[in-house]
């Protein structure tokens, strides 16, 4: 929520200067290293614990993990789930923001609330609601098994439980800035006749565009990763409704532990793509940002 | 008086965004949300409360609440401590460190599950030198803790790096010259500053372990009235096929973060509003 906003913005502004850190310098060395021990214990411990129990039985066990039909169904389904939640909810992120940032109406702080609602459910409850809507028992489950069409226990179900624990990523990322940015430019562009979508695509999308990478790129972590709201849904079908970290789990209870961390590294590998994707997308917003903030002079 | 639904704009597309986005949020969100609601209101109230009220449940909502409360305090205050050190200090590798913070945002639950238990587990890293003190992590109400703890690490620091980084230092510098210690200096200024944000990311935290599932389910065993936490009987329910009883115990749960959800808004305009008046 706010604090993955607040990520973007980064420790990129501040003026720090040495005069503001005037502890003792044990004192400094000491929560220096608190913070080494603290994050040590719980980040990085974790992370080598995955690695190191996938590699365990050398790298021939390792890659012998991903030599298995239901490892490769398994990581086929997250990349459709992915494909899928992704792009919906983009679309959604951009309209949201730019009702939001663009203009004043009544209700618009309850839709803001609404829209981070997701992010307030436990992923088993995002799970159980579409099974009380789709399940057998549920308000359509009549209706859909006379018409032979399945959705819980089968890949419809997953696509929405991803697409609901995904839903805010993109829009909670381009609100706040758009809002921040205001309506100047566009309003600029419309005078000077650009329709709509001119203005969309030519002013707003350049201005957000990191922001808007940075969502797509939580959004794709979080529905590749997504286990409880998709365990709910799925009915755990080897080689059918089986994502990646069902997989993961599916194996490390049959006791194949060499497999189960081994297909959990990929995950773990994927955690780490989005860490330097997203401190990347920060260096790059601030470049530029500093570079509109350069006096026009200094350039010529 | 007449009232405006809409301030003018020569901004386009407010019909369209607004059409969009209350279609896909009714679609997505607040249909499926108020099936659970409708679903529980179909039960009656003794039955409702025979559910919610089973010793079972009650030794979940307990463990579940008590791990998510001791784990988002450990956030607090070494949250604190690092959101401290990144941003007043510097010291060789602390962009990595920075970046690590948001791991457990971007580890998928399942796999930080399983990474704990192996670590924490009799044989594991940890776990090893746990068992001759006589401390036992995995399968028992610390492991949960412990999760709890990793999942909801990431809130206290994001919300409060910000915080720290808007400090004025001439405030500082304007208690330091009134003849404070450092030490007065942090309790009287800085804490009170940042205090606000302090305790959203407490919230934040808290709300997150309340339903946390993946990273738990590992570590904890599952042991009924012992290391049972809510959102898996939730899922106990269904496998069951006793959809009212999941029901009836997701309410209970969702109304829960519901107050939390206000109360972190609450905070936040709370801090904003003093923010922006300079009180």
């Amino acid at each position: 929520m706010a604090a993955t906003i607040s990520m973007l913005k980064g420790a990129s502004n501040s003026p720090v200067g040495l005069a503001r850190s005037e502890e003792n310098v044990w004192i400094k060395r000491g929560l220096i290293i608190v913070t080494l021990l603290f994050l040590g214990f719980f980040l990085f411990l974790p992370l080598a614990a995955v690695f190191s129990a996938a590699l365990e039985k050398g790298f021939g066990a390792y890659f012998a993990s991903f030599d298995d039909p239901d490892a490769l169904a398994a990581i086929k389904l997250t990349l459709i789930a992915a494909g899928i939640a992704v792009p919906l909810n983009l679309v959604f992120g951009l309209a949201a923001a730019w009702l939001i940032a663009k203009f004043n109406f009544a209700g618009k702080s309850v839709l803001l609330t609404l829209i981070d609602l997701p992010f307030a459910v436990s992923p088993v409850i995002s799970g159980l609601i579409y099974v009380l809507l789709f399940g057998l028992q549920g308000w359509f489950g009549p209706w859909l098994a006379e018409h032979d069409i399945k959705i819980i226990f089968a890949v419809p179900g997953i696509v929405l439980a991803t697409v609901f624990v995904t839903f805010p990523f993109v829009a909670r990322e381009l609100i706040p800035l758009m809002q921040e940015q205001g309506s100047d430019e566009e309003q600029a562009a419309l005078v000077l006749g650009a329709n709509g979508w001119q203005t969309f695509w030519r002013v707003t999308l350049p201005n957000v565009k990191w922001a808007l990478l940075y969502g797509v790129i939580l959004c794709n972590a979080r529905a590749m990763g997504e286990f409880g709201a998709v365990s709910v849904v799925s009915g755990h079908i080897r080689g059918m409704t089986n994502t990646i970290p069902l997989h993961v789990e599916i194996l490390y209870n049959e006791y194949n532990f060499v497999a189960a961390f081994a297909v959990a590294s990929l995950l773990a590998i994927l955690a780490l793509l989005t860490l330097v994707a997203k401190s990347l997308v920060e260096w790059r917003a601030r470049q530029e940002l500093a570079a509109a903030l350069e006096p026009t002079m200094i350039k010529d | 008086m007449k009232i405006v639904l809409k301030q003018a704009s020569v901004i386009p597309g407010f019909g369209l965004t607004l059409g969009y986005t209350v279609f896909y949020l009714s679609l997505i969100v607040l249909l499926p949300i108020s099936a659970l609601f409708l679903k529980t209101a179909t039960l009656g109230w003794g039955e409702f409360w025979s559910i919610v009220s089973n010793p079972r449940v009650v030794a979940s909502y307990r463990l579940t609440f008590g791990a998510s409360l001791v784990g988002a305090l450990i956030n607090a205050f070494f949250g604190f401590i690092v959101a401290w050190t990144l941003v007043r200090y510097s010291f060789p590798g602390k962009k990595i460190i920075d970046a690590l913070v948001d791991l457990p945002f971007a580890l998928p639950t399942a796999v930080s599950g399983i990474a704990l238990t192996a670590i924490y587990s009799s044989n594991g890293w940890v776990g090893r030198y746990l068992e001759p003190l006589g401390i036992k992590a995995a399968y028992t109400p610390l492991g949960v803790t412990i999760a709890l703890t990793f999942i909801g690490l990431p809130f206290v620091v994001r919300t409060l790096q910000p915080a720290l980084e808007e400090l004025d230092p001439a405030t500082e510098e304007a208690a330091r010259s009134l003849g404070a210690s450092r030490m007065q200096t942090f309790l009287r200024v800085i804490l009170p500053a940042v205090f606000p944000a302090l305790l959203t990311g407490f919230a934040l935290s808290f709300a997150r372990a309340l339903g946390e599932y993946g990273s738990v389910v590992f570590i904890s065993g599952n042991m009924p009235m012992f290391t049972e936490i809510t959102p898996l009987l939730i899922i106990a329910k269904l496998e069951q096929y006793d959809y009212a009883g999941a029901t009836a115990i997701a309410s209970v749960m969702l109304l829960a973060s519901f107050a939390i959800l206000l109360v972190i808004n609450f905070l936040q305009w709370y801090s904003s509003h003093r923010y922006r008046t300079g009180v």
